[in-house]
């Protein structure tokens, strides 16, 4: 080992060092992880809680009789196979299309000829700056006078048309080389076969953001498909668990509420473990110059 | 010209048919549940019509005097402003705290920076049930700690400044994550050698901080109090479940719910709130897009 080697680390094992490592790295991050993951913990260690055990003033940290009990009696209260199901249709069937048309979109806007390209791009860069909150009440009024209330279709349609996707694709689509295209397109090849054999396998960890933003949105969202439904026949999990909540809530029966709680957050938190890389890069786009 | 080519003109024609069979869709979409609700919302804003009633009487702009003057709509404003600004210091000081620990390179940061973000992607829904198991004064885990320590625990969904309180607690634990992550990136694009020339200097940690790190920040500085001042006012799931009438909670997506579809069923008023919430937000954005592409930092 050279002298210098030597030197760094004696420095980097000094007292000092080792102090301020402790003190300013791990112990704020140990107490930011702790507030993090203790309420989340907490939430699936109660879901297997009988419900004795949890109207008590002396809480156990593992449940003393650990039982499947809550999730059978949320089963019963929401019809839960039914809300999962109307909950998987409308986050997979919603993504697919959002990605589709966005992937479509941002290529006619980067590599098709067309005068008003530009102010076409205006448009969808103003839809970006709408909040969806805004556009609430007329399109419960477009939807219902269509028929879509209480349909897995009128919870999907409003969502469908996307200016975040196309948007973050474009971007994305405009840093591709023109050779690349230009080449294909002296081989004869039109545009639908440019996108999908040249853009889109090119473009494929933008576009596994994109779908993966979309995905979790679509399975989190609850402000629209709580207006638009409220039969259990229609209803997504997250509608179906402020039901529970409202049935629920006044007589104490947290079991059951983290029970459900673990149905809509759990997924997310395995999706997000898995592929962290991709949903970070997607939520703060914007923020990395 | 190339117009006189017939040619070039069938090219073009064909073209235009392209990009409108590509994007077409898309932008039908978004003119139907984008564009036109913010005309039709113009429109219904200046009724007097409750939801679900097939006749409205016009009201001018009674509406929109009334979400300024009157009782209740001062007090939205005032939940709002109040949820906003707290959030959005709480969420950025704590967040920033945050990335300057996780920002030293030592084993172990990923996994914490994965975890202290994990909240922001989870569903509203769900931890708002779990917050409401640790809120309840008799049987949560606060009032067990605070019982423990010989205190009592204050009635949180009773009295509605604390109910404010505790959704904020709420809100920031779901976002601080995103804010430490964003200031992380900001943070490793700062040259290392600018702090180490200011260290040989022999400029304290604190001066090296106020001095030198905060001013080149500035740019994610301002990027996220727009991006959370955005998100907060839309605030609105962990409300609804934490409080699902609004107590002392009712900030203006909030409000707008609960006008509109919660008791009220009052769709003129609903229609007004949503007309200034969008005239808001789209002055925020509209302001970050104009400031955007300057270095702030030299400002």
């Amino acid at each position: 080992m050279s002298s210098t080697h030597l030197a760094d680390w004696r420095q980097a094992f000094s007292r000092r060092n080792l102090l301020a490592t402790v003190l300013g790295g791990y112990l704020p991050i140990l107490l930011a992880v702790a507030i993090i993951v203790l309420p989340l913990l907490w939430m699936a260690i109660a879901s297997f809680k009988p419900p004795g055990e949890i109207i008590t003033t002396q809480p156990t940290l593992w449940p003393q009789e650990p039982s499947l009990d809550n999730y059978r009696h949320v089963a019963d209260t929401v019809p839960l196979l039914t809300v999962l199901r109307n909950s998987l249709i409308v986050t997979i069937v919603g993504s697919a299309i959002k990605v589709v048309l966005a992937i479509t979109t941002a290529y006619a806007l980067v590599f098709v000829d067309f005068r008003f390209a530009h102010a076409v791009f205006i448009a969808i860069l103003v839809a970006l700056m709408v909040p969806p909150e805004a556009a609430l009440l007329p399109n419960y009024m477009t939807i219902s006078a269509l028929g879509g209330r209480n349909t897995l279709w009128g919870i999907i349609l409003p969502g469908l048309g996307t200016a975040f996707g196309t948007f973050l694709l474009r971007q994305q689509f405009k840093t591709l080389p023109k050779d690349l295209l230009e080449a294909a397109k002296l081989d004869g090849a039109g545009h639908l076969k440019r996108l999908w054999r040249i853009v889109v396998p090119v473009s494929a960890p933008t576009i596994a953001t994109v779908a993966l933003v979309t995905i979790v949105g679509e399975w989190n969202s609850f402000m629209w498909p709580l207006i638009i439904t409220d039969s259990v026949d229609t209803m997504t999990l997250p509608v179906g668990l402020n039901l529970l909540q409202s049935i629920e809530g006044q007589t104490g029966s947290y079991g059951y509420l983290m029970a459900g709680a673990v149905l809509v957050i759990v997924p997310v938190l395995v999706v997000f473990a898995a592929l962290q890389r991709f949903i970070v890069s997607g939520l703060t786009q914007g923020a990395v110059k | 010209m190339p117009t006189a080519n017939p040619h070039r003109q069938r090219q073009r024609r064909r073209d235009a048919l392209v990009f409108l069979a590509f994007a077409g869709p898309n932008l039908l979409l978004i003119a139907a549940f984008v564009y036109y609700p913010l005309l039709s919302n113009a429109y219904f804003s200046t009724l007097n019509w409750r939801m679900g009633a097939t006749s409205a009487t016009s009201a001018g702009i009674d509406n929109y005097i009334r979400l300024f003057t009157s009782p209740q709509g001062a007090e939205m404003w005032r939940v709002t402003i109040t949820f906003t600004v707290v959030t959005v210091v709480a969420s950025m000081v704590l967040g920033l705290l945050v990335a300057l620990a996780l920002g030293r390179r030592i084993p172990g940061v990923t996994a914490g920076r994965t975890a202290i973000f994990s909240p922001y992607v989870l569903s509203g829904v769900g931890v708002g049930m779990v917050w409401n198991f640790i809120f309840d004064p008799q049987l949560g885990v606060l009032g067990h700690v605070l019982r423990a320590f010989g205190a009592r625990s204050p009635e949180w969904y009773l009295d509605a400044d604390l109910a404010l309180v505790m959704v904020i607690v709420v809100y920031v634990w779901k976002h601080l994550g995103f804010c430490a992550v964003v200031f992380l990136a900001g943070l490793q694009s700062i040259p290392s050698d600018l702090i180490e020339a200011a260290r040989i200097d022999r400029a304290g940690a604190l001066t090296r901080f106020f001095k030198l790190t905060l001013p080149l920040l500035s740019p994610t500085v301002f990027f996220l109090t727009v991006t959370t001042i955005l998100s907060s006012m839309q605030a609105f799931d962990i409300l609804k479940i934490m409080t699902p009438s609004g107590n002392g909670t009712n900030t203006i997506v909030f409000e707008l719910f609960l006008q509109g579809f919660g008791p009220y069923q009052n769709a003129g008023y609903a229609a007004a709130i949503s007309v200034v919430l969008f005239v808001v937000l789209f002055a925020i954005t509209a302001f970050q897009m104009r400031f955007i592409e300057r270095r702030v930092h030299y400002a």
